[in-house]
C-alpha cells in the first residue's frame, strides 16, 4: 500500500508566555493514497492544527510527517513553500480569495508560485473554472460572487497545481446545505479522480460522505472509523 | 523572466488601487530627484560662469594693479602719488629678476568723455602698448591697432571700442576721423582714429578682489601719448568737487609662458613690488589661476552642499515610501498569508513589495528627471516674470543671481535617478522583509 501521508507521534505546543497549550499530544495517522477522510472533534481539539501541519504551513514541536516518501519535518521554509506550491491544495472556511484579483487570476496564483504559469496552464485554469461552474464569471472579482461561488473558486484554485492532496478546513462552514452539497460533490468527484482529500468539519452530514472518519479530542485521536476502503489509484 | 514581468504587473495593479496614495508618494520622490538635478545645475551654472570669467583674464597672467591706499583724514587733502611706478615696470619686465615672465604690458587709464561733433560717450581712456590687444584677447574689426612706431612718436592716434565707434560715428566711417576728449588741456590736438575693435562681452565681478572688466567704453591710445598729454597728476572737476590722483601706471599684466610657473612667479612679483612698496598697500596682485583654483574648490564644496540638501529631500521622500509601504503591508497581511499558503516563498513576498516601491521610485525618479531637465527654461521664465513684476528688487540682486544660467550637469541625471531608486530600495526593503517574515497562519487569521 502506498501512503499519501504518514504521521507519527505528532506533538504541537503553543507557548503563550507562561502557559503552554498542547494542541496536539502525540497523533499518529496513516493516510493511503486516494483516501477521503473527515476529521471531527470539539472546538479547540486540534483539528486545524493537524491540518496546518499536514499542509506544511507550520512546524510540529516533535514527531514526524512524511508526505509520499519525503520527510517534511525538518525542511527549510523555502522547501516547505515548494511543497505547498506543488503538492498541496488548501481550502479554507473563509474562502481566502485575493480580493483585487479576478476569478481566473485567483485560480492561477498557485501556478505563479510553482513557476509553471503559461499559456497551457492558463487554459487549464479556465477549464477548472468551468468545472466548478464559473466559466462565465472569469473576469469577476470575489466581492461580486456569493459565498458558495467564492468557495467554488477556492476549490478550483486548490486544484490548479494538480495536487496530491486537498486539505479543506471546514470548507462548508459558512454555507447553506444546498451549497454545501455542491461543494461536497466537487470534492467527492476529485477524490474519485484519485486525489487524496482530508476535510475538517463539524457537520455530521459532511463526515457521512467520507470513507473514513477520524475524531479528535484534546489533541489526541480517540476514534478512527473506516466506512469504505480507500480508492487506490493504479 | 515571466515571473518578474508578472511581479511588476501585480505591483502596478495594487498601486493603482490607491491612486491618491501612490501619487503622493511619487511626488516625494519626484521633488527629491528634480531638486538634485536643479541644485546641481544651479551650482554648476554659478561656478562655471565664474570659471569662464577668470579664464578670460588668462590663466597664464598675473595682474598687478594700482590701488588707492586707505589714508587717514589728515593726509586726505594732500595729493600723494601711489601705485605702480615706471621703475616698478622696468623691474617687473627685467628678465634677470623675473626670468619666467614672457611679456609685461603696462596700462595707464582714466575715465573721460569722448566727443565727435555733437555725439559724446563716457568711457575709459587707456594708454597702452601694442601687445595690449593680444593679451586682453581683443580682436580688431577695422583699421589697425597701435604699433610700436606710434609709441615712439607719441602719436595722437586712437583705436575705438566697437560701442564707442557706434556712439560717436553712427553714420560715418570712423577711420581717419578726429575724436576729442573733454577736460583735456591739449584739446587742440584731437586723436585720429586708426582702428576699431570688435565688441566683446564684459566680464563681471567675481568675489570682492576682482572688479568687472568692461571693454565697451574704451579708447586706446599709445601710453607715451597719455603721459605726454595728461601727465601723472590728473585733476578732474566733476559737479563742483575736485578729484585727483598722481599715478604712473594703473596696471601691469605679466604673462608667463607656462601655467605651472604662475604661482611661483606671482610670489616673486610680490617680493619685487615690496622692495619699494612695503607697507604702502597701494597695489594688489591678482592671480587668475589661483582664483580659478579657488573657484574649482568652491565648486566642489558647492556640489557637496547642494547634493546634501537634495539627498536630504530624497531621504524624506524615502521615509514617505517606507511609511506607505508599512501601511500597505499591514493592510494586506491577509493577502500575504494567502499567498504564502499557496506556495509563495519569503523571497517572493519580498520581491512583490519591493517591486511596488521600485515602481513608485522609478515613476517618481523619471518624472523628477523630466522636471530636472526643465530647470533651464523654468529659471528663465521665473527671471522674466520677476523682472516684470519687481524690476527694482531684481536690479538690486547680485549679478550672479540676475544672470543665473543653470548648466545641466550630465552625470546628475543618472545620479539623481539611481539615488531615488536606491532610496526606494533601501526604504522599501524593511517593509518588504517585514511582510515576508510574517507567519503564514497568523497572517491568514488577520482580519
Ligand atoms: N497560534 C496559536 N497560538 C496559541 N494557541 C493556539 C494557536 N493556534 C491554536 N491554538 C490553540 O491550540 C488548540 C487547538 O486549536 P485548533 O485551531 O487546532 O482547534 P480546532 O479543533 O481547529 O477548533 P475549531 O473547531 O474551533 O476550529 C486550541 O486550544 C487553540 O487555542
Ligand atoms: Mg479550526
Amino acid at each position: 500500500m502506498s501512503w499519501a501521508a504518514r504521521v507519527t507521534h505528532l506533538r504541537k505546543d503553543y507557548i503563550l508566555g507562561t502557559v503552554t497549550v498542547e494542541a496536539l499530544r502525540g497523533v499518529s495517522l496513516d493516510v493511503p493514497v486516494g483516501d477521503l477522510i473527515s476529521i471531527m472533534g470539539a472546538s479547540g481539539s486540534g483539528k486545524s492544527t493537524l491540518l496546518n501541519l499536514l499542509g506544511c504551513l507550520d512546524r510540529a514541536t516533535s514527531g514526524e510527517i512524511w508526505l509520499g516518501d519525503q520527510n517534511v519535518s525538518d525542511l527549510s521554509d523555502d522547501e516547505l513553500s515548494e511543497i505547498r506550491a506543488s503538492e498541496i491544495g488548501l481550502i479554507f472556511q473563509s474562502y481566502n480569495l485575493i480580493s483585487q484579483l479576478t476569478v481566473l487570476e485567483n485560480i492561477e496564483v498557485p501556478l505563479y508560485y510553482q513557476g509553471t504559469l503559461g499559456r497551457e496552464s492558463r487554459e487549464y485554469c479556465r477549464h477548472l473554472a468551468e468545472l466548478v461552474g464559473l466559466g462565465d464569471r472569469l473576469k469577476h472579482r470575489p466581492y461580486q460572487l456569493s459565498g458558495g461561488q467564492q468557495q467554488r473558486v477556492a476549490v478550483a484554485r486548490s486544484l490548479a497545481n494538480r495536487p496530491q492532496f486537498i486539505l479543506a478546513d471546514e470548507p462548508t462552514g459558512n454555507l447553506d446545505s444546498a451549497t454545501t452539497k455542491e461543494i461536497l460533490d466537487l470534492l467527492v468527484r476529485l477524490n474519485e479522480g484519485g486525489t487524496t482529500v482530508i476535510i475538517v468539519t463539524h457537520e455530521q452530514e459532511v463526515a457521512d460522505i467520507t470513507r473514513r472518519q477520524i475524531h479528535l479530542t484534546d489533541g489526541l485521536i480517540d476514534r478512527d472509523v473506516r466506512n469504505e476502503p480507500a480508492v487506490l489509484v493504479t | 523572466m515571466i515571473n518578474w514581468l508578472r511581479t511588476w504587473k501585480i505591483g502596478v495593479k495594487s498601486l493603482l488601487l490607491h491612486p491618491m496614495r501612490s501619487l503622493l508618494t511619487v511626488l516625494g520622490i519626484f521633488i527629491g530627484t528634480a531638486s538634485v538635478i536643479w541644485l546641481l545645475a544651479i551650482g554648476e551654472g554659478i561656478s562655471s560662469r565664474a570659471q569662464q570669467q577668470i579664464e578670460q583674464l588668462g590663466a597664464q597672467n598675473i595682474i598687478v594693479k594700482s590701488k588707492k591706499p586707505v589714508v587717514s583724514d589728515s593726509t586726505a587733502r594732500r595729493l600723494t602719488p601711489y601705485g605702480i611706478t615706471r621703475e616698478d615696470y622696468v623691474r617687473l619686465s627685467d628678465p634677470e629678476l623675473l626670468p619666467t615672465v614672457q611679456r609685461a604690458i603696462r596700462i595707464r587709464e582714466i575715465r573721460r568723455t569722448f566727443r565727435f561733433a555733437d555725439n559724446t560717450i563716457d568711457g575709459r581712456l587707456v594708454g597702452c602698448t601694442p601687445e595690449y590687444a593680444e593679451v586682453m584677447r581683443l580682436t580688431l574689426d577695422r583699421g589697425r591697432f597701435l604699433g610700436h612706431a606710434d609709441l615712439e612718436a607719441e602719436n595722437n592716434f586712437c583705436v575705438l571700442a566697437a560701442e564707442v565707434a557706434q556712439a560717436l560715428f553712427p553714420l560715418e566711417d570712423p577711420l581717419g576721423q578726429y575724436v576729442r576728449v573733454e577736460h583735456d588741456s591739449t584739446d587742440h590736438e584731437p586723436y585720429v582714429v586708426v582702428g576699431v575693435m570688435q565688441p566683446r562681452a564684459s566680464t563681471s565681478a567675481i568675489g570682492s578682489s576682482l572688479e568687472g572688466q568692461d571693454f565697451s567704453g574704451d579708447v586706446y591710445i599709445p601710453i607715451t601719448s597719455f603721459w605726454r598729454r595728461l601727465g601723472d597728476r590728473i585733476i578732474s572737476a566733476s559737479s563742483g568737487t575736485f578729484e585727483g590722483e598722481i599715478v604712473e601706471l594703473n596696471q601691469v599684466t605679466l604673462q608667463v609662458s607656462n601655467v605651472d610657473e604662475v604661482v611661483e612667479t606671482a610670489d616673486l612679483v610680490e617680493t619685487t613690488m615690496n622692495l619699494t612698496h612695503k607697507e604702502k598697500e597701494d597695489f594688489e596682485i591678482i592671480v587668475p589661476l589661483e582664483l580659478l583654483e579657488q573657484v574649482r574648490t568652491m565648486r566642489i564644496m558647492f556640489m557637496v552642499f547642494m547634493g546634501t540638501i537634495a539627498a536630504i529631500s530624497l531621504v524624506v521622500g524615502g521615509i514617505g515610501i517606507m511609511n506607505i509601504m508599512l501601511a500597505t503591508v499591514t493592510e494586506r497581511t491577509r493577502e500575504i498569508g494567502i499567498r504564502r499558503a499557496l506556495g509563495a516563498k519569503r523571497g517572493d513576498i519580498t520581491r512583490q513589495f519591493l517591486a511596488e516601491t521600485i515602481v513608485l521610485t522609478v515613476v517618481g525618479g523619471s518624472c523628477g528627471v523630466l522636471g530636472g531637465l526643465l530647470c533651464g527654461p523654468a529659471i528663465g521664465l521665473l527671471r522674466n516674470g520677476m523682472e516684470r513684476l519687481i524690476p527694482a528688487t531684481m536690479a538690486e540682486m547680485p549679478e550672479v543671481i540676475r544672470n543665473l544660467d543653470p548648466v545641466m550637469v550630465g552625470w546628475s541625471i543618472p545620479l539623481a535617478f539611481s539615488i531615488s531608486v536606491g532610496v526606494g530600495l533601501i526604504f522599501g526593503l524593511y517593509p518588504a522583509m517585514r511582510a515576508a517574515a510574517m507567519d503564514p497562519i497568523e497572517a491568514l487569521r488577520h482580519e
